[in-house]
C-alpha cells in the first residue's frame, strides 16, 4: 500500500504543493492540512490520486480537476471546482459562490449549502447539493446535472441551454425560459444514481422537480423584429 | 477589491487581545488591496479615555501641542491628545459634538476621520502592515473594531478616501464594492446642506446613512434605504459603539463572511481573514444573505 504524503499549508508554500500535485506519473494519496483558507488550493490537478483537505479553503479550490479524487473536509470560497473535466470534488461543509462554474466533467457533491451562482455555465459537470442554493444557479447552464436536495434561490436556471435541474425544496423564482417538466422513469433513474452517487440514498425521487429549458430564446422570433 | 474585517468581542477576557487579532485579520486581507488602510477601535482607555469626549483627526500639519492650545482655547477646556502615527486623538471632558464643533473651528480644513465616545479612528495611505506597525495596533484593547484595506477605484488614494468613514457620533462604515450612482446622490446631499472631505463613492453612503440616522431612523432602516437609493456593488459594515451591522447588495458578487462563537462574532471579505481566530474552529460561519441585514449588540 502506498504511503500517505502529508503537507501543512503552514510549513509548507502553497505553490509547492501545487507543484508537487502536478509531478509527472503522480500516484498515491495526500494530505493538505491547515489550508486557512487559502486561494488555489490543489488547482490543476490530472492524476488519479486522491487529495484530502482538512479545513476550509478559499478561492477556486480544486478548479480544474482531471481526474483526481478531492475532499475537502471544511467550507470552500468562490469557484470551488471551476472548470473541473473529470473526477471528482467532494465539499463536506457549506460552498460559496460559482461552485462548479465552466464546468465540463466530474462530479461536485456539497453537503451543505452552496451560495449565489452555483453551477454557472455549467458544461457537462454532475453536481449535487446537500442544502439550498443562491441566486442565479445554472445560469445559461448548457449541459449536466444540478440536483438540489433543499430550496433554489431567485432566478434558478435563466437563460438555460440542455443542463438538467432537480429541486426538492422550494424555488424562489425561476429565470427566463427555465420551466418545470415532467419526470419520466429515465429522470428517476438518473435521480436516484445521481443521489446515490453522493451519499444520499434514501431521497424519495417523486418528491423532486424537474427543471430545464423551454427552448424559446433558441430561434429568433419574428414578433421580436419590431425591438431590433 | 478592497477587503473589510470587524470583530465584535463577547468575552471581555479578550479586550486586551483586540488589537492583536484585529491585525491580524487586516494584514491578512492586504492582498485584497493595500494602497490604504485604517481601523475604527472601540473601548482603547489610552486612545479613547473612558467617559470623556473624543474626535479622531487626520493630516494636520501643527503640532501636538499647538493643535491642544488651538481646540481647548476655543472649548474653554482642557484637551488631552495622543498622537499616533499622522492622527491627532483629542479628548476632553464635553460631549464629542461639542469638542467636534471645536476641532472644526480651529482647523475648518482638518479631516474628520471619527468622533464618538470609546472610539478612535485611524488611517492613512499604505500597506495595512505598515500603517498597523507605525500605529502599533496590536496592543490596542478594546471591545470592537473595523478595519479596511483599501484598492481605489472611485477616487483618488488620500487619507481623504481612506475608510472607515465617519458616520454619527461613534459610527464608522466600511465598504467594499462601488457605488454606481453615488454623483447623483451626492449632489442631492449637498442640496440639502452636507459637506464632503472628499469625491470617495463609499463617502457618499456614509454620508446618506448618516442623514437617515439624523434624521430619526435606525440603522438597518437606514441600511434598507440605502439599498434602495444606491445602485452599485457593496458589502458594507457599519461600526456603533455597541454594535455592528453588515449588509450586501441584491447581486451578491462582493464578499463576505461571518463567523460567531460564545466569545466573539467576526466579520471578513474571505474566511482566511478569520483563520486565526481563537476557536475559530468550532465557530459557526456563513455567508450573508444578499439584502439582509445582519446586527450584533453588546
Amino acid at each position: 500500500m502506498e504511503q500517505v504524503r502529508a503537507f501543512d499549508l503552514r510549513a509548507i508554500p502553497l505553490r509547492d504543493v501545487n507543484s508537487a500535485l502536478h509531478a509527472p506519473d503522480l500516484s498515491g494519496e495526500f494530505v493538505i492540512s491547515h489550508p486557512d483558507g487559502a486561494h488555489s488550493v490543489a488547482v490543476g490537478m490530472d492524476a488519479a490520486v486522491k487529495v484530502t483537505v482538512d479545513g476550509h479553503v478559499g478561492y477556486y479550490a480544486a478548479g480544474m480537476n482531471q481526474q483526481a479524487e478531492i475532499v475537502i473536509n471544511g467550507n470552500a470560497g468562490t469557484g470551488v471546482a471551476e472548470n473541473m473535466m473529470s473526477g471528482s470534488v467532494w465539499v463536506k461543509g457549506d460552498a460559496s459562490q460559482s461552485a462548479g462554474a465552466s464546468a465540463h466533467g466530474g462530479v461536485l457533491v456539497v453537503e451543505g449549502n452552496a451560495a449565489a451562482r452555483c453551477g454557472i455555465s455549467m458544461k457537462g459537470i454532475d453536481i449535487v447539493i446537500g442544502g439550498n442554493v443562491g441566486h442565479m444557479s445554472a445560469f445559461m447552464a448548457q449541459a449536466g446535472r444540478l440536483v438540489i436536495r433543499g430550496d433554489a434561490g431567485e432566478a434558478l436556471g435563466d437563460s438555460i441551454y440542455e443542463a438538467r435541474i432537480y429541486v426538492r425544496g422550494e424555488v424562489a423564482s425561476l429565470g427566463a425560459d427555465c420551466i418545470a417538466k415532467e419526470m419520466t422513469r429515465e429522470h428517476h433513474q438518473e435521480l436516484e444514481h445521481l443521489l446515490k452517487a453522493a451519499g444520499f440514498e434514501g431521497d424519495d425521487t417523486s418528491t423532486y422537480t424537474r427543471y430545464g429549458s423551454a427552448r424559446s430564446l433558441y430561434h429568433f422570433h419574428v414578433d421580436n423584429a419590431g425591438s431590433y | 477589491m478592497c477587503g473589510i474585517v470587524g470583530l465584535h468581542l463577547r468575552n471581555p477576557e479578550l479586550y486586551p487581545r483586540l488589537g492583536e487579532l484585529l491585525t491580524g485579520m487586516l494584514c491578512e486581507m492586504g492582498n485584497r488591496g493595500s494602497d490604504s488602510a485604517g481601523v475604527a477601535l472601540y473601548g482603547d482607555p489610552i486612545w479613547s479615555p473612558p467617559g470623556r469626549g473624543g474626535v479622531s483627526v487626520v493630516d494636520v500639519s501643527d503640532d501636538a501641542q499647538v493643535v491642544v492650545a488651538a481646540v481647548s482655547g476655543r472649548l474653554g477646556h482642557d484637551v488631552d491628545i495622543v498622537t499616533v502615527d499622522d492622527t491627532y486623538l483629542l479628548s476632553a471632558d464635553v460631549d464629542s459634538a461639542v469638542l467636534l464643533d471645536a476641532v472644526k473651528a480651529a482647523y475648518p480644513r482638518a479631516l474628520i476621520a471619527g468622533f464618538g465616545a470609546d472610539m478612535a479612528v485611524l488611517k492613512g495611505v499604505g500597506h495595512p502592515r505598515t500603517l498597523t506597525s507605525a500605529w502599533d495596533l496590536t496592543r490596542a484593547q478594546g471591545w470592537q473594531g473595523v478595519g479596511h484595506t483599501r484598492m481605489a477605484t472611485e477616487s483618488a488614494v488620500t487619507p481623504a478616501g481612506c475608510h472607515p468613514y465617519t458616520v454619527g457620533p461613534e459610527q464608522c462604515m466600511v465598504h467594499n464594492g462601488s457605488f454606481a450612482n453615488h454623483a447623483t446622490i451626492r449632489r442631492q446631499l449637498l442640496s440639502a446642506g452636507i459637506d464632503f472631505d472628499s469625491e470617495n463613492d463609499t463617502e457618499v453612503g456614509a454620508r446618506f446613512i448618516a442623514k437617515q440616522l439624523a434624521d430619526g431612523r435606525d440603522v438597518e432602516s437606514a441600511l434598507k434605504e440605502l439599498c434602495a437609493t444606491f445602485d452599485g456593488f457593496y458589502t458594507l459594515l457599519v461600526s456603533n459603539r455597541d454594535s455592528f451591522a453588515v449588509v450586501r447588495d441584491a447581486i451578491a458578487c462582493k464578499p463576505a463572511v461571518i463567523a460567531e462563537t460564545a466569545d466573539w462574532v467576526a466579520v471578513g471579505s474571505e474566511y482566511r481573514a478569520l483563520a486565526g481566530l481563537p476557536g475559530v474552529g468550532k465557530a459557526a460561519i456563513w455567508e450573508p444573505e444578499p439584502e439582509v441585514i445582519y446586527a450584533w449588540n453588546r
